[in-house]
């Protein structure tokens, strides 16, 4: 049996009259950086809650490292790191002052000094929080989950807010704790996110997993039709007669089940006529493309 | 680490933010001693007739405004920082870690607790240096610390109970200064009920545990002041443990109604 972090059966949480989540099946294995993908309202939040142990369930049967978070919290706590979008940190306190606090909790916790290395905040270490950027807050929220040297982190949209610079350095942050051997549970609604990070992906819409796999297979994106567009200038004498294509805004647009041959078909005929293809581009279904597909379109960030 | 030393630690990290707040540090600790001065300086040199008999406005106040110090540091500011920590997502993220939250709560409480205590000590001084206000001795001693501690932790468990009515850090002085400010006035902190009081004044001020909080303090003071009566005199100021009994009951209330509602999340 491969090492398992979190398995989950059957998860049903309901307020009142609304269902947030209808009986979803989940699991995560070590090592693996696992992305739940989902528009805002989907139960993501609701999902990776119950996973902590911040909520309980209404169904469904929930392991964590071995432990249900429902009831051996403190247990689970632990071995866990959770970096959550609505947490904070004591404005008044340094950088190195939360790390010690906090890593005073847990019975094994890593150095400060590495946990301040790995997020790169070595120099801010006797800022007080107060002073810090939006940017280093986070990075700081990341090393105070870091700081009890967990097996598994939680992160909750880690890059919500961020600027380019910043995103891609917390990029960098996630995998070098996969190179430490960390388990990664990571909830986002960036696509790029997930594709750089994820090993593997879950989508969830309405409560429910409509598509799991890797962020290069899922939903079948790896065996999709291959899109190719291209403009033609005004001169060029009509479009070449490929099966399939369409015209939409000045752009030439054919979905190709074998690109190769077509592609070869429409550059012989661009080459014949001396015919410049403007913006010619090649490409598969982005994992955007797939998510807008299988979400029905919702809205993709915040 | 034992929880215990968990939770003394965590007091020590209560008490640097404490300090390094302008706020907190201005509001909890130097209003009551500011008042305890603005008070004596102004009406210290005055007389007050209170129980039939007639006493040094300046022993009123400072007992009146070492029990200001002890609500401070306990009701006000445990209402008010917890709200911000609440708001700031710090208590989230506490339950999101294996401390227990007896530990983390502890660590806020005697933190509080010993804000108290030094706000007490300082007061007290204060007045024994400037207005010979005799410090309290024997048993009447031990009397004025077991209030001290009912006192401050029923304050402590009544402020975490407000909490929950307080909907964001905005929110939280102006809530906690309007639940307050009127009781104080209403049981005599600023402003002496003397022998004619209004009753209505004097209902509230029993229905609430404020007044019975510095009366029991107050008979620590002033355990030999006698009043004549048919009978021959007796304490003016006798120590009630009915006093202490009113406030402790509200601090069990204030413990259940925390223990029911309150909340380690943001309220939205």
């Amino acid at each position: 049996m491969s090492d398992r972090v979190i398995e989950v059966r059957g998860l049903r949480k309901s307020y009142d009259d609304f269902e947030a989540v209808k009986g979803i099946d989940l699991h995560v294995d070590r090592g693996e950086v696992f992305a739940l993908l989902g528009p805002n309202g989907a139960g993501k939040t609701t999902t990776v809650e119950i996973l902590e142990g911040f909520r309980n369930r209404s169904g469904g049967d929930v392991s964590v490292l071995g432990n249900d978070p429902a009831r051996h919290g403190v247990e689970l706590r632990r071995r866990i790191g959770i970096v959550l979008q609505s947490t904070g940190v004591d404005p008044y306190l340094t950088v190195l002052e939360s790390i010690e606090m906090y890593s005073g909790y847990y019975p094994k916790p890593r150095a400060a000094d590495e946990v301040l290395a790995l997020v790169g905040l070595s120099e801010k270490r006797d800022v007080r929080v107060l002073k810090l950027s939006g940017g280093q807050q986070r990075r700081l929220d990341v090393a105070i989950a870091l700081a009890g040297d967990p097996e598994l982190l939680f992160l909750d949209e880690p890059t919500t807010g961020f600027d380019p610079s910043a995103r891609r350095l917390a990029w960098e942050i996630v995998r070098n704790l996969t190179e430490l051997g960390k388990t990664v549970f990571l909830t986002t609604h960036f696509m790029d996110e997930a594709q750089y990070l994820a090993s593997r992906v879950a989508v969830i819409a309405h409560g429910e997993i409509v598509a799991e796999g890797s962020p290069q297979t899922i939903a079948g994106r790896n065996h999709r039709l291959t899109r190719i567009r291209f403009r033609l200038p005004p001169d060029a004498g009509g479009p070449p007669s490929i099966d399939g294509i369409i015209q939409e805004d000045g752009v030439w647009e054919l979905r190709a089940e074998d690109p190769t041959s077509q592609l070869h078909a429409l550059t012989s005929w661009a080459l014949e006529r001396a015919v410049h293809l403007e913006d010619l581009e090649v490409s598969r279904p982005s994992l955007e493309d797939i998510y807008l597909e299988i979400t029905g379109g919702e809205e993709v960030s915040a | 680490m034992s929880d215990a030393s968990l939770a003394l630690r965590q007091v020590g990290y209560t008490n640097k933010a404490f300090w390094r707040n302008p706020a907190s540090a201005f509001f909890t600790f130097a209003f009551p001693l500011m008042f305890v001065v603005i008070f004596t300086s102004l009406l210290g040199s005055g007389d007050l007739t209170l129980n039939g008999v007639t006493i040094n406005l300046s022993t009123y106040y400072v007992v009146a405004e070492a029990a200001f110090g002890v609500i401070s540091a306990t009701y006000s500011n445990v209402a008010i920082s917890t709200t911000f920590s609440r708001d700031g997502g710090i208590l989230k993220r506490t339950r999101g870690t294996p401390l227990p939250a007896w530990a983390y709560m502890s660590g806020r409480v005697i933190h509080a607790m010993i804000l108290a205590f030094i706000l007490v000590a300082i007061t007290v001084a204060f007045g024994a240096v400037f207005y010979s206000v005799t410090i309290p001795t024997g048993l009447p001693l031990l009397q004025f610390v077991i209030t001290l501690f009912v006192g401050g932790l029923s304050f402590c468990a009544l402020a975490l109970a407000i909490t929950a009515i307080i909907p964001n850090a905005d929110a939280a002085p102006p809530i906690v200064n309007a639940s307050i400010l009127p009781l104080l006035f209403l049981s005599g902190i600023f402003v002496p009920l003397g022998d004619n009081t209004p009753q209505w004044i004097i209902t509230v001020g029993t229905i609430f545990p404020v007044k019975h909080f510095a009366d029991a303090m107050r008979a620590g003071f002033l355990p030999h002041v006698m009043v004549p009566t048919p009978t021959g005199p007796v304490q003016a100021f006798p120590f009630e443990w009915a006093d202490v009994l009113v406030v402790a009951l509200w601090g069990v209330a204030g413990l259940v109604l925390a223990a029911r509602y309150f909340s380690w999340e943001p309220r939205r």
